[in-house]
């Protein structure tokens, strides 16, 4: 890992010279982070997960969160690192230490920014050192915080050592004495203004009495109760105007020593921050966007959970998972989502999805696919009791809605894009399919699904296929049959309840067509006899 | 500077309600006709008088400390009248400077300085007052208050004043001075006064070392709008210690002159009454233990109002009681009798004098008051259900201490029925400690008080001659099995009987 400028924006703090000897890096994974993947996976439209990572990422611009929410982590002790540092952001005071942190850094960068866009050099030194000051006050405060706390997560305890470090560090206690002593400087600076009509006389303060001070102790004798104050609003560009600035260099002529140590301190401190700590800020708001979007969903009522992750694949079970895009809309609209649960046993490894249309069981396989990305990312997972397996590749191919007019090389397309899956299925791969190969006749359909559900059971990946083909559900002793249901009373309406059960068959479509009257019989007896 | 001319350590607090069921103690006391005399047709005197008369003092020395004041007013009214006249032009002057509004800094500054101009006035009359009146005083009330007046309005403060109004209005040049702020921005600014040397030393010690001036270009009109924000700034701490300053001073004279209000008050009062021939006299408050109670030359002041003419007094030679009984004949002067007590409780717990040469009681701690009510005439039940609701609810707020006077209470029903109600609540409240004056003529109720021998009951007639004329006088007596009813039907069918009717 070497030096980079980690945040990305119009200004970037310069990061100082050497991160420090300790076992921190990034508070992401224990050895640190490779490079970022730029492109979204080809199973992130297709899951809905392009929309939830828009949605978690959305206001935090600033930090580039994105690449890191598109990286699956591989191995399970990263996953248990990250998930150890969720479990302590649960608790109120290391979050308020580090929400307190973040803002911080965030008026760090502001100055910062102000002494970028400042005109005149007195003025860019004065934000240069205040954005020194505004770092070295946030980093004490965020070592306070973390001392402060019980904390059980390995990063934020390496995180507390690295701090401790760089505080005791002479680059730190340097700056900071610096910083202190400039500061002093500037706060012992005080000047008499003389304001005439079209001209100011600038000079250093003589013995003069404060006249309002003088003027409330004049009337004080009649006071009766508490009165008000009066003020008044100002408005104010954050750049010096050229009165302003020719003030502040009559007043550095008068006091050229304070000045002086202005400029010594800006040649000396250019870069001041610690790359480390800057990393730490950005990878930190991997966990607190995420959090924040999940908290709204969970005061509505919806339950997530950290997962129990093995590096086995085809263990899954899960209570109360449901789609997290869909949850991000319907508790918007304050509408309830439903919930389902599943538990996937040895030897079963193709989960064949069937039942009537718009019953939730595309939305059931996109859960599904979205709850494997989620806990390999180390997060909080829809859901509680979630057992899942880390997978070495997420596989999908859902029916595209695009208006093809050529279904024959709609039909080619697919078949090449399942040709290029297959190639690449380990047995702890995962696909989702969704009602693919449809742009055929049945008999085809059937006949190729058949095919291709063979081949990954011969693979011995791990398969989740929606269809209406309910024949496909009783393959073998490796498929699990789940159907989704409707409410017995009232065929019509879908409950979007997936359950263990043997496929129907055409049960429903009759039960439809008989309740609008569309049955043979029904038709008949409308239309002659 | 306090004005404290009710409560020796308190300010009025004008925007306290009276407390609850103050609105029946009017009614029933006829208090409207007072606080009309005391306005003398100023609706801000009435409402003042309202105010404190309702809330009662229940300390004897609180009510001392008013008395004191009083008694200075009304020795010197012409002094008090000019005090209360000043307070009053005070108010209006800072009324009529003009305000745009708070929102700008150099407006508000120059609206300030105008009022505290116009008050700097107000201050040298009333240091005038208190320097020729204060030492006539004896009060320890207004003594205080002309002490203070002349020490904080003396010469020197003046001076001062005037200097810096002065000051405030030149626009010539503002001093400030700052610190840096954020982007060497300047901030923290304060307002600065020029010294003027007064010697060479000073002059030496004060002397602008190094200066750097700065010119605004001549058509640099950003510029010169930007040197006005300066100045703005550093204008704005003045403006708040100004508009703060004149606030005090406006405050200040309109404390003084709402607690003023009441004594102008009983200066109207009192000049209205001495032109009615009715007699005044400072009360003595006794502490609340004490059960006696005297009154010579006791009139229903506000009858006097009313009648335009002096009322009939009353003896009551100093009885020990806690309940006292009045009867006798119809329109014997029963009701005024009770009214006049009432009256001179509630006055004398307000400092004011009473109609009385003499009147001497315990405070009360509450005053209440069941009367009938004149649109009650029927003795349907829905009218003693309206009656025993009032009753109690004065039986709610009442406490030991408090004074209850009933007038024709529990008579909106037959005579057995409302003896033996009103004797129930009356020896409750009795036995609570509360002091009773019941004026009825339930001949069941009052006899019944009078055979129980009570050791704290008195007993008062409607005084009847022997010819059958009334006096309107009570005097004492025992309560007699009629009302002398039968004076009137004598009076209207003639001795001989009804068959005489010519």
């Amino acid at each position: 890992m070497g030096i980079r400028d980690t945040v990305v924006g119009a200004e970037t703090v310069q990061p100082g010279t050497q991160p420090h000897q300790a076992p921190f890096q990034s508070i992401l994974s224990p050895g640190g982070l490779s490079d970022e993947r730029r492109a979204d996976p080809d199973y992130f439209r297709d899951l809905h997960l392009d929309e939830i990572v828009r949605a978690i990422t959305a206001g935090r611009d600033q930090y580039d969160l994105v690449p890191f929410f598109r990286e699956r982590a591989t191995d399970v002790e990263t996953v248990r690192y990250r998930q150890e540092v969720f479990r302590d952001l649960e608790r109120p005071g290391v979050l308020a230490a580090i929400e307190m942190f973040a803002a911080g850094m965030r008026e760090v960068r502001a100055q910062h920014a102000l002494a970028a866009k400042a005109y005149y050099t007195f003025e860019r030194q004065s934000w240069v050192i205040a954005a020194a000051s505004t770092w070295c006050r946030t980093a004490r405060r965020l070592r306070a915080g973390l001392v402060a706390e019980r904390l059980e997560a390995r990063g934020l305890v390496d995180l507390r050592d690295y701090l401790d470090a760089y505080a005791a560090s002479p680059a730190f206690t340097e700056l900071a004495s610096d910083v202190q002593r400039v500061e002093e400087a500037i706060a012992g600076v005080r000047y008499r203004l003389r304001l005439e009509t079209g001209k100011l006389t600038v000079s250093r303060a003589v013995e003069e009495p404060d006249f309002g001070a003088e003027l409330l102790a004049t009337f004080e004798r009649f006071k009766q109760g508490d009165g008000r104050k009066y003020t008044f609003e100002f408005s104010v560009s954050p750049q010096l105007n050229h009165v302003e600035a020719a003030i502040a260099e009559r007043v550095a002529r008068l006091f050229p020593l304070v000045f002086a140590s202005l400029d010594d301190f800006c040649a000396a401190h250019a870069g001041f921050a610690d790359p480390v700590i800057l990393q730490f800020d950005r990878e930190i708001q991997f966990y607190l966007a995420y959090l924040e979007h999940i908290e709204r969903l969970r005061r509505g009522g919806l339950a997530f959970s950290l997962p129990e992750v093995t590096e086995s694949a085809g263990v899954f079970a899960a209570t109360g998972l449901f789609d997290l895009a869909l949850a991000s809309h319907l508790t918007r609209d304050e509408t309830s989502i439903v919930l389902n649960d599943i538990a996937v046993e040895e030897p079963e490894r193709i989960v064949v999805i069937t039942g009537p249309n718009q019953g939730g069981k595309t939305t059931f396989a996109r859960a599904i696919g979205q709850m494997h990305h989620l806990a390999a990312l180390g997060c909080p997972v829809p859901g509680t009791d979630v057992r899942i397996g880390l997978v070495d590749g997420i596989h999908t191919l859902f029916e595209r809605q695009e208006n093809v007019e050529d279904l024959a090389s709609k039909l080619e397309d697919d078949l090449r894009r399942m040709r290029a899956i297959l190639g690449q299925l380990t047995a702890r791969s995962l696909v989702i399919m969704n009602e693919t190969f449809s742009s055929t006749t049945v008999g085809d359909q059937a006949f190729i699904n058949r095919q291709v559900l063979a081949a990954i059971n011969a693979v011995g990946a791990w398969c989740v296929t929606v269809t209406f083909l309910d024949e496909l559900a009783a393959l073998g002793a490796s498929t699990l049959s789940m159907v989704s249901t409707v409410d017995p009373a009232n065929p019509a309406r879908r409950t979007f309840r997936i359950v263990r059960r043997d496929a129907d068959g055409l049960a429903y479509a009759m039960a439809v067509a008989q309740k609008h009257g569309l049955t043979y019989k029904q038709v008949r007896a409308e239309i002659g006899a | 500077m306090k004005v404290r001319l009710l409560f020796r350590d308190r300010d009025l607090d004008f925007a306290l309600d009276p407390p609850p069921g103050s609105q029946a103690l009017v009614e029933d006391l006829g208090l409207d006709v007072l606080f009309r005399a005391m306005a003398g047709g100023d609706r801000f005197l009435a409402e003042v008088a309202r105010k404190v008369v309702l809330t009662s003092l229940d300390d004897p020395a609180e009510i001392a400390y008013r008395q004191g004041i009083l008694d200075d007013c009304l020795a010197h009214p012409a002094m008090v009248r000019e005090l209360y006249a000043i307070a009053v032009d005070a108010i209006a002057r800072q009324r009529s400077v003009w305000l745009w509004s708070t929102q700008f800094a150099d407006s508000l500054l120059n609206r300030s300085v105008d009022i505290l101009g116009l008050l700097l006035v107000s201050m040298r009359r009333v240091r005038a007052i208190a320097e020729t009146s204060g030492p006539r005083m004896r009060s320890p009330g207004l003594r205080r208050l002309f002490e203070e007046l002349d020490a904080e309005l003396d010469d020197a403060f003046l001076e001062s004043v005037d200097t810096h109004l002065r000051l405030l209005r030149r626009h010539d040049e503002v001093i400030l001075t700052a610190a840096l702020g954020p982007g060497t921005r300047g901030g923290d600014y304060v307002l600065r006064r020029r010294v003027r040397p007064r010697s060479w030393l000073e002059r030496l010690r004060l002397r602008e070392p190094d200066t750097y001036t700065y010119e605004i270009a001549p058509r640099d009109d950003a510029g010169a709008r930007m040197l006005g924000d300066i100045r703005k700034r550093g204008l704005a701490l003045a403006a708040d210690a100004t508009a703060q300053s004149s606030d005090h001073v406006v405050s200040f004279f309109t404390q003084l002159r709402t607690e003023l209000a009441f004594y102008v008050g009983c200066l109207n009062l009192r000049d209205e009454l001495a032109q009615l021939g009715t007699v005044i006299s400072r009360p003595e408050a006794l502490p609340a233990a004490d059960r006696s109670l005297t009154a010579h030359g006791l009139s229903d002041v506000a009858l006097s109002l009313a009648l335009r003419g002096p009322a009939v007094t009353n003896e009551v030679a100093s009885l020990v009681m806690g309940l006292l009984v009045i009867t006798g004949a119809n329109r014997g002067g029963k009701s005024t009798f009770l009214r006049s007590l009432g009256l001179a409780q509630v006055m004398m717990q307000s400092g004011m004098f009473v109609g009385a040469t003499a009147f001497r009681a315990p405070v009360r701690h509450g005053i209440f008051t069941h009367f009938r009510r004149e649109e009650d005439q029927g003795l349907t039940s829905g009218k003693l259900d309206e009656e025993l609701g009032r009753m109690r609810w004065i039986v709610d707020h009442a406490s030991p201490r408090s004074l209850v006077l009933l007038n024709e209470s529990f008579a909106s029903t037959n005579e057995r029925e409302g003896s033996e109600i009103g004797r129930q609540v009356i020896t409750a409240l009795l036995d609570a400690g509360v002091t009773v004056v019941l004026v009825t003529h339930l001949y069941e109720l009052a006899h019944g008080f009078y055979a129980d021998a009570r050791a704290d009951a008195r007993f008062l007639r409607a005084e009847r001659l022997p010819d059958g004329r009334r006096t309107f006088r009570v005097v004492d007596g025992e309560p007699l099995p009629t009302s002398h009813g039968h004076d009137l039907y004598e009076r209207i069918f003639g001795a001989a009987g009804p068959a005489d009717t010519d």
